[in-house]
């Protein structure tokens, strides 16, 4: 399993350290939310109320068990409302 | 037979076709029923006590004297509101929106609700619940707000996103940036810097339908409710999680919808109908007045905007920046947030960065209104664009097209570009035979470009086969944009069929799994996705009862133009079995033939457009007048080419009227006062030139038939085009949205001067 960077927008980085990415080793969306909320305790709000995942440029805001590839760029976004 | 949705199929038979809409006979007729036309045996009339004051304590309502009113059956206060949120912030919000508990947060918080035999009871009900106020300092300026002095609304809200957490509470809710790159470092490459700062007004969603709901509580603790809304599935949640219900013991049925645009994807007095028919053990109807829906739904936040944009003389943009101040009225929201998300999204920069900062104030709960946020940063993006665009001298499509975003840009919100449309709406802008229209004394040309994300969702369909060969389906989103008419022209392609062959209706909550709201633009994208793969499923059980009439293999049965067909040397003279034959014969082959998806309709895709406006200004009355308007949007696919239209049309209305008149006007005293369509103008038919549409059809890879959501992006650019028009026509820079007359005046008079 390799460690993938994971691209956090504004909000979520005080919440690293100020790091703008984190490394984590997941295969599944799911697997990375698990492994956010145990390794960073405060991203656990975020993280209820819905994150949206950007893997090279397609949203997914629902289905949990999408694959992370290895080469793509991953990066999380807070879920947006509709009208 | 795939159910990959990343396949696009090019050839259509009733795609794209301009089919009578389903519902048209009955809406035109005046047989469609909407949330005020059900009704039930017994029901009682349900009304609301709203607070007047912007901001008050609720030391104490007496409701003796109103429940012994003859005729009265319940009346309600938030006691009757146990707090079964759980710890849930969204959810309490919500709660306390619907009925004010320990304070009433602004002008129109419901305080009590009666329920009666007639609405002439209700109202003396209301009269006689006595509500003892303290009344406290309000605030309803959104820069205001933020001040130290400013009156606190909750004392449990501590700025998010700011290090350290202060410990003081404020009505800062959030702070968040987003972007890349260095801007101060741009800002030095810059030949030409242009800053300024805008303001834009609240607006209502303006839906000519009010809310209205009918609610029937049954003393075993089983409950239905007919109501008008974007999503009664949500509804349905909400409402029983709020009462403390089991969510498969309130059964929901939605009405036809008159207009929501966001404004009805929240709950408001639904809960209250409940509650009053749960006490009262009758069914209670409750509908707003117009007045109630000015002063207690969601209008936007009204917003404060400071933008920065640098560029090379080149018309390279090397930086841009811009900070956003938004409210969520008196609860916490991240609408500012969304703005800075959107607000440069239609640029490939390497360097931006926005900051957003939200808070709340003494006015009613912030919705969501067609790609909620966006217009007004739009408006503020757009507008200084042009400037930047003017002040080195280069056509402001041209510097556009230059500086637009392309598959691979960096977003200003983060992520990398996949395939987007930005570009070839600027292109056919460009070319468009408007950009080269001459143009009368005092009339102005503007553009604007937008985007808005789109998303796609949870949704359920249910696909069945009559027995005389016809078909029936069940959905479970909202049709609120001409939704039914596409996925019978679906099952139709899929199947083979006449598209009047296919009947579609919107199921209740106890017919269908969850189903999200019909918001976002995923109506038409998610629905229409499970109902080809809903179809691809009836149409396997169909191959199959073929084959099994034919007694040969399921692989030697091909399902083409609404029949099954042998394939096969063997089989070259044998007569296709059609559906209505398969129908026919379904009892005694294997029973109902049906299909089912039921899907989460993730990677909607981005979407883009770009708007052309002509605009006249009277200088000596500061009148607008729309003289042109040309709407340019990607459909990927357009399904209906009418209803299409119809979405381009009405989101560039909606942004003219809100570019040019509408406003909430509060009045020292925290009051709304213009919550009427006399005070607050919507514009009407004749207020509009005949707005002209181009569909581009980029396919959408990641749908079977290349659909994109177009219900919202089309709200976005007006207030940036209608502004950036009246700028060439009068010469003068409006920073205030609306620009109604007598703002034009006054910056036509400032000029002057």
């Amino acid at each position: 399993m390799s460690r993938l960077e994971i691209h956090l927008w504004g909000a979520l980085r005080p919440l690293a350290g100020g790091a703008s990415s984190i490394f984590i080793e997941a295969q599944t969306i799911r697997e990375l939310f698990r492994k956010m909320g145990e390794q960073y305790p405060g991203m656990e709000p975020h993280l209820r109320r819905g994150v949206a995942v950007s893997i090279s440029g397609k949203v997914f805001r629902d289905q949990l068990d999408t694959p992370l590839p290895p080469d793509q760029e991953i990066y999380l976004l807070p879920r947006v409302p509709g009208g | 037979m795939t159910m990959n949705p990343d396949l696009v199929d090019k050839t259509y038979k009733v795609i794209g076709t301009r089919v009578r809409r389903p519902d048209g006979v009955d809406k035109v007729t005046g047989r469609a029923r909407y949330g005020a036309d059900a009704s039930a045996p017994g029901q009682l009339v349900g009304l609301v006590l709203r607070s007047p004051h912007a901001h008050a304590v609720i030391k104490k309502i007496d409701i003796s004297k109103a429940e012994k009113l003859k005729g009265v059956k319940a009346v309600i206060t938030s006691a009757d509101f146990p707090d079964h949120t759980n710890g849930d912030r969204g959810l309490r919000d919500i709660l306390e929106n619907c009925m004010a508990r320990k304070k009433a947060l602004y002008d129109g918080h419901a305080v009590a609700a009666v329920a009666a035999v007639d609405a002439r009871t209700a109202r003396e009900a209301l009269k006689l619940i006595k509500v003892d106020y303290q009344i406290l300092p309000h605030v309803t300026e959104v820069d205001d707000a933020f001040k130290a002095n400013a009156p606190l609304l909750h004392d449990d809200i501590f700025t998010d996103g700011i290090t350290p957490t202060p410990t003081k509470s404020s009505n800062f809710v959030k702070q968040a940036e987003y972007g890349h790159g260095d801007i101060d470092a741009g800002f030095r490459e810059a030949d030409v810097i242009i800053e300024k700062s805008y303001k834009t007004e609240q607006t209502h969603q303006g839906y000519i339908e009010p809310h209205s709901c009918l609610a029937s509580v049954s003393p075993d603790g089983m409950a239905e409710m007919w109501v008008c809304t974007q999503g009664h599935f949500v509804y349905r949640n909400q409402c029983a999680a709020i009462l403390g219900m089991d969510a498969n013991k309130l059964r929901v049925t939605s009405s036809e919808i008159g207009g929501g645009f966001g404004g009805k994807t929240h709950i408001w007095a639904e809960p209250l109908a409940l509650a009053l028919s749960r006490k009262a053990n009758r069914p209670v109807k409750l509908t707003m007045t117009r007045d109630e829906v000015f002063r207690a739904t969601g209008p936007t936040s009204s917003t404060s905007i400071d933008v920065k944009i640098g560029a090379k003389k080149d018309g390279t943009i090397t930086a841009a920046f811009a900070e956003l101040r938004y409210h969520g009225g008196a609860f916490p929201g991240n609408w500012a947030e969304f703005g800075a998300m959107t607000g440069f999204a239609c640029y490939d920069l390497k360097n931006v960065k926005t900051v957003s900062k939200d808070c709340v104030v003494n006015r009613p709960k912030t919705a969501a209104y067609r790609a909620p946020s966006t217009p007004q940063v739009c408006f503020a993006v757009e507008s200084t664009v042009d400037e930047v665009a003017r002040a080195i001298g280069m056509n402001p499509v041209d510097f556009r097209i230059k500086n637009a975003a392309k598959e691979g840009t960096k977003s200003s919100y983060g992520p990398v570009y996949g395939p987007i449309g930005i570009g070839p709406t600027l292109e056919a802008a460009k070319n468009h035979p408007h950009m080269k229209a001459p143009l009368a004394k005092d009339t102005g040309r503007g553009m604007a470009c937008g985007f808005w994300f789109n998303f796609g969702g949870q949704t359920c369909v249910d696909m069945n086969v009559t027995p005389d060969g016809n078909v029936t389906v069940a959905v479970g989103t909202i049709d609120v944009g001409g939704s039914r008419a596409s996925l019978a022209l679906v099952v139709a392609e899929e199947l083979g069929v006449p598209y009047d062959a296919v009947r579609v209706v919107v199921a209740d909550t106890s017919t269908l799994g969850h189903n999200d709201m019909t918001d976002g633009s995923r109506g038409t994208f998610s629905s229409s996705m499970a109902a080809v793969f809903a179809t691809r499923n009836a149409i396997k059980t169909l191959r199959e009862r073929a084959a099994k009439t034919w007694e040969i293999p399921l692989d030697e049965v091909v399902w083409e133009d609404g029949a099954a067909r042998a394939v096969g040397a063997q089989h070259g003279n044998r007569a296709p079995l059609t559906l209505k034959e398969i129908a026919a014969a379904a009892p005694g082959s294997g029973g109902p033939i049906a299909g089912h998806a039921e899907i989460v309709a993730d990677n909607a895709g981005v979407s883009f457009a770009t708007h052309i406006c002509d605009a006249h200004v009277d200088k000596e009355t500061g009148k607008t007048t729309i003289t042109r308007y040309t709407v340019i949007q990607d459909a990927g696919k357009a399904m209906h080419p009418a209803y299409v239209e119809g979405q381009y049309q009405g989101g560039a209305a909606q942004g003219i009227g809100w570019a040019l008149n509408e406003e909430y006007i509060y009045g020292a005293n925290g009051r709304l006062q213009n919550a009427g369509f006399l005070d607050y103008r919507i514009p009407v038919c004749s207020d509009l030139p005949m707005i002209d549409t181009q569909i581009l059809e980029i396919p959408n890879p990641h749908h079977p038939y290349g659909v994109r959501g177009v219900g919202e992006t089309s709200i976005v650019p007006p207030l940036a085009a209608v502004a950036n028009a009246v700028t060439n026509a009068a010469g003068v820079h409006m920073n205030h949205v609306p620009m109604s007359p007598p703002r034009i005046l006054k910056a036509i008079k400032a000029l002057k001067a």
